[in-house]
């Protein structure tokens, strides 16, 4: 027998025995007693390394890369038996602290809790909720994560549409080739609420909307609140109307300014964005003679509604799409975005509203 | 776009006010993006003459300056420039002038006993530089009297506006000017026709090879020009618009690049290699050394033009360095084609090159320009570079643009809900270019402009692929017949302006709405306000985070993995919004508030579809509950978790008595102190517990915490029932209360379960009052202390029925339990 299978009998007999030893070692002290027993001074591995000078010189390279290979393997096996050894002790000590599921809670809340409070958007949205509502509005509501076809496609976006650039739009991996995108606007919800039922239609959708930008005045995650009106002789006119009712009651300004601009959507056509009038250097809303652009809308264009099977000829209607948070802030004077998504509890309980005053219409929202 | 107001009066006769320019722009949606007026502050200042300048009699430095400021006075000026001299022109300050450079308004004085009228300015106190070694020295021929700006050319606002993605017509100064004059604003200047000679046949020739690379190109040659700077007026306006001038051939191009929005390019002839350019696709391993200097390398999806030699330029996006014009050309050849817009963008976008040339090609020029504009461009470069014009070479042909369309005048009111007259709606069209085919009292045909792509523009429809077919016919057809009559109205409307059209209240069925809200909305709603009501703040955060977080939590599929995330570390959809309040607990610890009390009404991510997104309410309370006299403060526990998580149930109207607890709380959480509360064996109405410590420990989350989540999904509609009369007993109810020793295994809801099915007539509640684990009792066991409520309906109880019943009671619970009564 030679001597390089001998070596190689003695170090497979040392590895697996170690992986014995490691098995059977029950508990940490167990375990670190084959620790020493192999990697320590004096332990088996430590022997094998010592004894490599006695080996003729032809040889020690090959065996010396043995042991080598040998060691970082029981190092890995000692490692991960330790991992698995504290973790079971976690384990113990966890089930060992076992609690009654089943008892009945305490009563609440503890004494000298704080009041908690409603995030300014959910509020937001509670107000547009009572002010549409008022209008003959419902709520529609749809997922973040969209097909391509019910954010772009059915919106008079098609691929390679300069409009699609301006989304920033995150993507997701392809399902039979198609990626799924985080909704850039809550149009598809629109789209969802023209598919399932026939017009009239009158629904707003708020909810949480998604674009690939991040500095100071863009969240990725923001909210926007559309509205879709689908009937017959729905004109113009009543999106002028609508808006302005709301606007003015959403920021009790009875005579706040509102102005439509032509503009330009692959959704609407005709298209218009919406100012109102502020002091651009106070922020005053409702005078000043400035004007802040606030939202968009238009008719629904034609192709939009044959996207969902809908008969241009004898329905129509109106759309408009504006920000939350922007809404939000004006409406408060908030300075800034970027809080409002951090949860600061210092910032919530400064802008928080009254959980036990929803807004009513009663005593304006 | 940016253009000088004098660059748009080129093309626009008009005597408006700015104010009014802009005004319109607005309205008609050529949004003003903003406005530069440096003439505007200095617009009081004048040229004046110095007519006599001697020296101050009291001071050194100062002179004494006799000025014309050209209105028949003669002013005293005292003025420390060294460069003030006898008879040199200057830029004149008066009494009452806000001087920008100084920032003071000046007032008439005295120095040194010399009366001062005005202040001849620097150039630096103007704000026009930093010159302050002595006062602006105008030339001999400045015109004494005239507002200094106006001489100078700054009094030439430069406006900025943002043009839609459907007006590539609107990206020229003739464009803006038709709108401009179609709202009223004045007259479109025509363009001229020039008679170009042919003087010699072109030294060059076209090819299209491929027609993806092309749809039509004209091209001509210039022989004998002297390039050189361009005159002073184009220089200035490209630099008005942030351009650099370059040479006049160049100048040229990026002249009816935003005159005509017709992007020109120039190849110097001597530098072509062969006799041929030829349209094609690149080939893989080509590249292009552009003009800004930059190398691209091409792909077969990127249509070139090419020499002999190689690409000389990315078609319609990007000319090529190696053949462009400089000072030394002698023969230029003009190109100007018409490329396919989806092609540009797309080729654009590859290799990110953003040009004027690539913004209108993609949103698609004017196919019926080239042969004018390929005539007025020769004829500004003969002009400002002399030479002779060759015949003009071809390829291809100009794709088929003629369209009409239909406006039936009552759908002005039916779907503009405004009250324009016929005449003025065709009027408006007119200006814009569309020529009337047909008109009659209901309707008018006209014939689309070839600048405007985006009028009845041919239909491409995506429906959706489950419609019945017929439903999905007639609705095609439906936008066929009505689409380009929508396009007229837009028209109509965005000129005559849309703050005309009246303000109609949105008509509503009854005085009372219908809800608003479905009772699922309703819920949500309303589990949002008891959590807060329980001190909890109602918190918005991202739906994605780090995926290494998000895999503490639960799956972190593929397919919820964002592909282009902001950051790495905000790329996983959370697969619960827990994750999230506990990374803002975290955070709130760092900023010293350890103790939080946080809620979150958002989705858990379990896969893309809509099914996958589930609507959740979440809340994690850390640290501890308050100091307070009458209670100590303590760790927050499961306990916490679980009076949150059965307070939002109870609100939601899921009935207490049918909800139970298992043990098999997801990993997050610690799994001996965790449950999960169930309607039925199958509906998981939510989970609570305290977290993990090894979640925490990943979350570098110090302090004790415990979370929750409800499923708002998986909550069943409560019925809507009428209640029954209420259960009034004439008799007084007896409470008697007893104490069990019990395994520590044993849960408080077994002993509970069994009290009250020991006599479901007589008792009507039960409840546990005392837990007592501790020394006084025998290792592993637990006394549980409960009271039962009796409640006699038809005669008082006796003693034998009561302790008949309590008998019962015991016997249950130490049947279900292997319970002892305590003594």
């Amino acid at each position: 027998m030679s001597e390089t299978t001998m070596s190689g009998d003695d170090l497979a007999a040392l590895e697996a025995e170690t992986a014995a030893a490691l098995a059977a070692a029950a508990d940490l002290r167990a375990w670190d007693a084959v620790r020493v027993g192999t990697l320590g001074k004096s332990g088996r591995l430590t022997a094998l390394l010592k004894g490599l000078g006695a080996v003729p010189a032809e040889q020690r390279k090959e065996r010396g890369g043995a042991l080598n290979r040998l060691k970082g393997a029981l190092e890995g096996r000692i490692e991960a038996r330790r991992a698995e050894l504290e973790a079971a002790a976690l384990e113990a000590r966890l089930s060992a602290e076992r609690m009654d599921v089943t008892l009945p809670p305490r009563p609440f809340p503890p004494a000298g809790a704080d009041q908690g409070g409603i995030h300014p958007i959910s509020r937001t949205m509670e107000e547009l909720v009572a002010l549409f509502g008022a209008q003959g509005f419902s709520v529609a509501e749809g997922p973040d994560i969209e097909s391509d076809w019910h954010n772009f496609g059915a919106l008079n976006i098609p691929e390679h549409h300069p409009a699609r650039q301006d989304h920033d739009t995150f993507y997701l991996p392809a399902i039979d080739g198609r990626r799924p995108v985080l909704r850039t606007h809550t149009s598809p919800v629109q789209i969802r609420t023209m598919v399932a039922q026939e017009p009239p239609i009158r629904v707003i959708v708020p909810g949480r909307t998604w674009r690939a930008d991040h500095d100071a005045t863009h969240s990725p995650m923001f909210h926007q609140v559309e509205g879709l009106v689908i009937d017959r002789g729905i004109t113009l006119g009543h999106l002028k109307g609508c808006l302005i009712d709301f606007l003015r009651a959403f920021f009790g300004i009875s005579d706040l300014p509102v102005r439509f601009r032509a503009s330009y959507f692959p959704f609407t056509e005709p298209s218009m964005e919406v100012d109102i009038g502020w002091n651009r250097r106070t922020g005053e809303l409702g005078k000043g003679g400035d004007w802040l652009e606030i939202l968009g809308s238009g008719m629904v264009h034609p192709r939009v509604l044959a996207n969902c099977g809908i008969d241009p000829r004898e329905w129509q209607g109106f759309a408009f799409g504006m920000g939350i948070e922007r809404i939000t802030m004006l409406k408060h004077g908030m300075p800034d975005l970027r809080p409002f998504y951090e949860s600061d509890v210092r910032w919530l309980r400064h802008w928080a509203a009254d959980p036990l005053s929803p807004p009513s219409l009663a005593e304006g929202v | 776009m940016k253009f000088p107001l004098s660059w748009l009066k080129r093309h626009l006769e008009t005597e408006a006010p700015l104010a009014d320019i802009l005004a319109t722009l607005n309205r008609i949606g050529l949004e003003v993006e903003g406005v530069e007026d440096r003439g505007a502050a200095l617009a009081a200042f004048r040229i004046a003459r110095v007519v006599e300048a001697v020296q101050h009699p009291n001071a050194d430095r100062l002179r004494a300056l006799t000025v014309d400021p050209g209105d028949g006075r003669l002013l005293s000026v005292v003025c420390g420039a060294p460069n003030a001299r006898t008879g040199m022109k200057g830029v004149l300050a008066l009494p009452g002038d806000y001087v920008p450079g100084t920032g003071i308004t000046l007032k008439p004085g005295e120095i040194r006993g010399v009366k001062s009228e005005g202040m001849m300015c620097s150039a630096r106190e103007l704000g026009l530089g930093d010159d302050h070694t002595g006062i602006i020295d105008l030339p001999e021929d400045a015109p004494v009297g005239t507002p200094y700006v106006r001489w100078a050319g700054l009094d030439d606002p430069v406006i900025e506006i943002s043009v839609t993605p459907n007006r590539g017509d609107a990206l020229s100064l003739h464009g803006v000017a038709r709108d401009l004059a179609a709202a009223g604003l004045g007259r479109l200047k025509p363009l001229p026709r020039p008679e170009i000679r042919a003087a010699y046949p072109s030294p060059l020739r076209w090819e299209i090879a491929d027609p993806r690379a092309c749809d039509f190109v004209l091209g001509r040659a210039i022989r004998g020009v002297r390039n050189g700077p361009s005159p002073q007026w184009l220089r200035d306006w490209l630099v008005a618009i942030g351009l650099r001038p370059i040479n006049a051939l160049v100048d040229v191009t990026n002249l009816f690049t935003y005159g005509l929005g017709r992007p020109l390019h120039v190849f110097d002839v001597a530098k072509v290699k062969g006799n041929i350019l030829t349209l094609r696709m690149a080939q893989p391993d080509e590249s292009l050394v552009a003009l800004n200097g930059k190398t691209y390398a091409l792909t077969p999806e990127d249509g070139i033009i090419a020499d002999a030699g190689g690409p000389e330029s990315l078609g319609g996006i990007i000319g090529g360095e190696h053949s462009g014009c400089d000072e030394g050309t002698t023969e230029v050849f003009i190109e100007c084609a018409l490329f396919d817009p989806v092609r540009i963008a797309l080729s654009g976008r590859r290799h990110d090159v953003r040009t004027d040339a690539r913004a209108r090609f993609e949103r698609g020029v004017d196919p019926a320009l080239p042969p004018l504009a390929l005539d007025l461009a020769t004829q500004v470069m003969i002009e400002l570079c002399g030479g002779e014009a060759s015949e003009v070479v071809s390829a291809g042909t100009p794709p088929e643009w003629r369209r009409s369309a239909s406006l039936r005048f009552e759908r002005i009111a039916g779907l503009g809900g405004a009250d324009v007259p016929p005449d003025e709606a065709v009027g408006i069209l007119e200006r814009l270019g569309f020529a009337v085919q047909a008109r009659d009292a209901e309707r008018v045909t006209v014939a689309v402009p070839s600048w405007r792509n985006d009028i009845s523009a041919p239909m491409h429809l995506d429906q959706d692929q489950t419609l019945p077919a017929g439903r999905a016919r007639a609705a095609a057809e439906g936008c066929a017949a009505v689409e380009p009559e929508c396009d007229l109205l837009e028209e109509v409307l965005r000129i005559r302006g849309l703050d005309t059209i009246p303000a109609v209240s949105l008509p509503v069925a009854g005085i009372v709405p219908p809800p608003a809200l479905t009772p699922k909305q309703s819920r949500a709603a309303l589990a949002r306000r008891v959590l807060a009501a329980r001190g909890m703040l109602d918190c918005v955060s991202f739906g994605f985070l780090e995926g290494k977080t998000a895999a503490l939590f639960g799956e972190t599929p593929d397919a919820i993995r964002l592909e282009n995330p902001i950051a790495a570390d905000l790329d996983q959809m959370r697969p619960t919004p827990v994750a999230s309040l506990l990374l803002a607990a975290g955070r709130n610890a760092a900023r010293g508030w350890p103790d939080v009390a946080l809620a979150e009404l958002g989705a858990s991510y379990r896969d893309p579809s809509p099914a996958g997104q589930l609507s959740v309410i979440a809340g994690v309370r850390a640290g501890s509950t308050p100091r307070h006299w009458a209670e100590p403060a303590r760790a927050v526990d499961a306990m916490d978790a679980k009076g949150d998580a059965l307070a939002v149930l109870a609100a939601l109207g899921v009935p207490m008595a049918a909800v139970t607890v298992t043990a098999d709380a997801p990993g997050f959480y610690h799994p001996g102190r965790s449950g999960v509360l169930r309607q039925g064996p199958k509906t998981v109405l939510a989970t609570f517990g305290e977290v993990h410590p090894r979640v925490r420990a990943a979350l570098d989350l110090a302090g004790p915490a415990a979370a929750f989540e409800v499923f708002l999904d998986a909550i069943p509609e409560p019925k809507r029932r009428k209640k029954g009369a209420p259960d009034l007993p004439a008799f007084q109810p007896l409470r008697r209360d007893f104490a069990f020793l019990v395994d520590a295994g044993v849960t408080a809801e077994q002993v509970l379960r069994a009290a009250r099915g020991a006599d479901k007539q007589l008792i009507t509640d039960v409840a546990l009052f005392d837990r007592y684990a501790g020394d006084k009792l025998p290792e592993g066991k637990v006394s549980l202390a409960i009271q039962a409520t009796l409640q006699p309906r038809e005669a008082t109880l006796t003693d034998v029925q009561i302790e008949a019943v309590a008998d019962r009671i015991v016997a249950a619970v130490v049947k279900a339990t292997g319970a002892t009564l305590r003594a």
